[in-house]
């Protein structure tokens, strides 16, 4: 079985892997460099579970293969708290109860970062519209969405 | 799954000499731009081994040029990166909305237009509204490139004129004349996250007087592959393009419309909705060309 090697930069961090073609990013976050806090739902793109950022664009990183990260910088999940505390994001959807089982959280708070970085004012439903790409079968998404409004009231006052 | 194997070529003559001898050697290869079909498609019902080429890292895939005459867009660019480019939403508004139906942010920050064209699926939402805007794809050949209209490109379900020793560079399309617009139009049951029941797309030109002088109009997901409807367009041109024009186009596009049943919609409402999408499509089209 033939691996590939790949270097890519996770996070800020250099990091080498030897990969097979039909792995995917997400494989290659969580079974090469031990990074779990990306999730797998589908697998198929559907559930944006897997989210992560690929050179600074959105992506499922269950479609992207490992192979493909060469020379590219992902931010994963374990790239959104500050050093010493949550980033405003992961503290609302904490506040505002945005999570039940968690498994679709950390694609929803690397989605709604990456909306707000974006677009710091976005009206509900370009929140809901720009994360429609995350499916949720616990909160029924309101809790989210309150959790996201507040977030980019408060990093509004603290800029 | 082991024996998958792996090409980023860098050069479009790389890209073909890969091909090539992939072909050579008897073995499938297969063009990976965002993957967001290829990947799910390997992972499903399309296990076979191969080699995946990508060619997200050409020079010519990655290219947008707006040129006084003609707009070439290169065939990997994510669609989520097109729709930042506000020149090119401003020459094909109908063209970029099409790009940004399909997928939720995570597939539009992958997939590209020449991939949902050379997926060549009946229901390709940029298919319709490439052939209203005249698009003509640029195929790399080893032989030099060759050049195919859209509603020429796709020959069945699934299905294309590509050789498997050639790939897409991009579409090419000629620059809009002054007071035109494009538009297009898609049914779902819900309002994200779906593939068209239907898909219509219109784009006319008008003369300074306010008389259509140019018309093209193509329909989606009602027949095997997207299909331009010159007899749409001939009940536009020479007309103010008002309602009761548009309602001749409509009826020309369920006329044309050869739908099949499944679990998306049936024969007769396919045949209806793809009509009225026209029609809408065709007064959004309008109101842009004279706005």
């Amino acid at each position: 079985m033939k691996k590939i090697h790949v270097s890519t930069t996770v996070n800020g961090q250099q990091e080498e892997a030897l990969c097979e073609v039909h792995q995917s990013l997400l494989d290659l976050l969580r079974d090469e460099l031990g990074l779990t806090g990306t999730k797998e739902g589908c697998g198929t793109g559907d559930c944006g579970a897997c989210t992560v950022l690929l050179d600074g664009r959105l992506v499922c990183s269950c479609l992207v293969l490992g192979v493909e990260a060469e020379g590219k910088e992902v931010t994963t999940i374990e790239g959104i708290a500050e050093p010493d505390s949550l980033h405003v994001v992961q503290q609302k959807f904490l506040e505002h109860a945005a999570l039940q089982c968690g498994i679709c959280t950390p694609g929803f708070i690397v989605a709604a970062k990456a909306l707000l970085d974006k677009n710091p004012d976005p009206d509900e439903t370009t929140i809901r519209y720009w994360l429609a790409g995350n499916l949720c079968r616990c909160t029924g998404y309101d809790k989210i969405v309150r959790a996201v409004q507040d977030a980019a009231q408060e990093l509004a006052q603290s800029s | 799954m082991s024996s998958y194997t792996f090409a980023a070529p860098s050069s479009v003559d790389e890209a073909l000499s890969v091909l090539a001898n992939s072909s050579r050697r008897g073995e499938r290869a297969q063009i990976l731009a965002g993957g967001t079909d290829v990947i799910v498609q390997m992972r499903s019902f399309d296990n076979e081994p191969r080699l995946l080429v990508d060619i997200k890292q050409l020079a010519e895939t990655n290219e947008v040029s707006i040129g006084e005459d003609e707009i070439f867009i290169g065939s990997a660019i994510a669609s989520g990166v097109l729709n930042e480019n506000d020149e090119l939403k401003r020459l094909f508004p109908g063209l970029l909305e099409s790009a940004d139906l399909i997928g939720s942010t995570q597939i539009q920050g992958r997939a590209s237009i020449g991939g949902n064209l050379c997926n060549s699926s009946p229901a390709g939402d940029t298919i319709p509204a490439l052939i209203v805007n005249s698009a003509v794809c640029v195929i790399a050949n080893s032989d030099g490139n060759r050049e195919v209209p859209v509603e020429d490109f796709v020959t069945g379900v699934g299905q294309n004129c590509m050789s498997s020793e050639e790939f897409l560079i991009g579409m090419k399309m000629p620059r809009p004349p002054a007071r035109t617009g494009d538009a297009y139009l898609r049914f779902i049951p819900r309002t994200e996250m779906d593939i068209a029941v239907a898909g219509a797309g219109v784009s006319v030109s008008f003369d300074d007087g306010g008389t259509c002088t140019r018309a093209r109009v193509s329909i989606g997901a009602v027949a095997p592959t997207a299909l331009l409807v010159p007899e749409a367009a001939d009940a536009l041109i020479g007309t103010q393009v008002d309602d009761s024009d548009l309602r001749a186009a409509e009826a020309a596009c369920s006329a044309a419309a050869s739908p099949i049943t499944d679990k998306r919609g049936t024969v007769e409402y396919r045949r209806k909705v793809v009509g009225v999408l026209c029609r809408r499509a065709g007064t959004i089209a309008r109101d842009r060309a004279l706005g």
